[in-house]
């Protein structure tokens, strides 16, 4: 999971630093990700596991780092609540 | 049209009076030779209006978003540019008071009360395209001081100001979207005008553009971070209080509007004027527009204290919502108003005059351009839920 999160930050974070050498814990945001980068960020992970994050879920700190994105889908993956 | 004041709050009534005594008189004045309105900032210091966001445990009034809504809109009824001065003051208090805990920050919050000092805001910058959630100056750090030069293409009243709060990179090796907000106040601040401001309407609001230059006490950077900053506090706060401002013009053509049509009623009593149905269609519009101003100012007082809902998707659409609906009505009521007058409201010299009512109001959609408002909620609905 984390390389495909790695993956889809590396491609629509825009970050100025290298995604594989930031720490699971790491403030993407301090790093650079803007509010307009995340909303890319969130349609990419949601086409990359085939869920959707419900409203709950979308807000900053959802995002704030790899070990949060990580723990949101792993929440929605193993509670079924899948998109249709 | 007394809707705005909704009640008989002491400060609105204040504002209300301020409005009809002295801004009334001088607003004409203020628009043709474009000069800041000191009479009506004199009388807000006067009556202590400059610092009712403050706390009542810090010597303020304690007012709430709404109250502070009907209070800008009872001055933009009769001079805009009073109202958006005032309104982007208590933009800035609303800040401050919200997310400046520190002693020092404390300590300016009292000096709001018993000084009344006005508070300008440098949020844009030369070289980012509008987008005030970008910086490119930074905050230079070193032994619990900062420093910071910025280029800033418009600083509302900076002339006029006795301080202002400026947006920055938090540190040096910050990136663009990691900003700190930053209370800079004379002697430590220096604003060197760059430009002028000669415009179409909003000409009392004196913004041009300028270079700024401050240090100080590190103390003065509020403690939290800026985008917590803008999402609770300053974009809604100041999409709220714009909206009154327009309001207040919308308000003052539908008055001008109501009272030509009245003056055509008594000419010949028994007799319906034709005008007075195109009056009754821009009155509708008009209070579709008090709702709304108003109903999202409340909305903002019951989750003001909930960081959940405010930096929740649905609640920023809300309020980009608010900015773009609200300054679009001010042209259309404004533009049927005139419909309404007619001849007498295209002339600049009758009583009905709505040449300075129109030439703000087209300024409301391009204070922040309601294209960029309206991208972003574009952005947002791409993965936003329930509507």
């Amino acid at each position: 999971m984390d390389e495909e999160i790695r993956k889809v930050l590396a491609e629509h974070a825009r970050l100025p630093v290298d995604v594989s050498e930031m720490s699971d814990r790491a403030d993407l945001y301090q790093a650079g990700m803007t509010s307009h980068a995340s909303v890319s960020v969130m349609l990419a992970l949601e086409d990359a596991f085939d869920i959707e994050f419900p409203e709950r879920m979308l807000r900053k700190s959802t995002f704030e780092s790899i070990a949060a994105i990580r723990g949101a889908l792993t929440e929605l993956t193993s509670s079924g609540e899948k998109s249709g | 049209m007394r809707n705005e004041r909704g009640g008989t709050s002491g400060l609105v009534s204040r504002a209300a009076r301020i409005g009809e005594e002295v801004a009334a008189a001088v607003a004409d004045d203020v628009d043709r030779r474009a000069r800041f309105p000191v009479e009506s900032l004199d009388a807000m210091r006067a009556e202590g209006l400059l610092s009712i966001l403050v706390p009542a445990s810090l010597g303020g009034k304690g007012a709430g978003i709404l109250e502070t809504a009907k209070v800008v809109a009872a001055l933009g009824q009769h001079c805009a540019s009073t109202a958006m001065i005032c309104a982007m003051h208590q933009i800035q208090v609303a800040c401050l008071v919200r997310h400046g805990h520190n002693d020092h920050l404390r300590a300016f919050k009292e000096d709001l009360v018993t000084r009344q000092p006005l508070l300008a805001s440098a949020t844009t910058e030369v070289g980012v395209g509008g987008d005030v959630r970008t910086s490119v100056c930074a905050l230079e750090r070193e032994n619990g001081r900062f420093r910071l030069e910025k280029q800033a293409p418009v600083i509302s009243y900076g002339e006029q100001a006795d301080g202002v709060l400026a947006t920055a990179r938090r540190t040096t090796n910050s990136p663009p979207n990691d900003q700190a907000l930053v209370l800079c106040t004379p002697p430590n601040l220096s604003l060197k005008r760059v430009s002028d401001w000669d415009t179409l309407g909003f000409r009392g609001t004196c913004s041009p553009g300028f270079v700024l230059e401050a240090s100080g006490d590190e103390a003065c950077v509020l403690d939290d971070p800026f985008d917590e900053i803008a999402s609770h506090t300053m974009v809604p706060v100041a999409h709220v209080l714009w909206s009154a401002v327009w309001l207040g013009i919308a308000s003052a053509a539908v008055e001008r509007a109501s009272a030509f049509v009245r003056a055509e009623a008594r000419k010949k009593p028994g007799t319906t004027p034709p005008a007075a149905l195109r009056l009754a269609e821009v009155s509708a519009l008009h209070q579709q527009m008090v709702e709304l101003v108003f109903g999202t100012a409340r909305h903002y007082d019951e989750v003001s204290q909930d960081p959940e809902t405010l930096e929740g998707m649905g609640f920023a659409i809300a309020v980009n919502g608010l900015k773009v609906s609200a300054s679009t009505m001010v042209v259309e009521v404004v533009g049927r108003a005139m419909a309404v007058c007619g001849m007498a409201g295209y002339r600049e010299d009758s009583p009905y005059s709505m040449g300075r009512l129109i030439r703000d109001a087209y300024g409301a959609a391009l204070m922040v351009n309601n294209d960029r408002i309206i991208a972003n909620n574009a952005q947002m609905l791409l993965v936003h839920k329930d509507a």
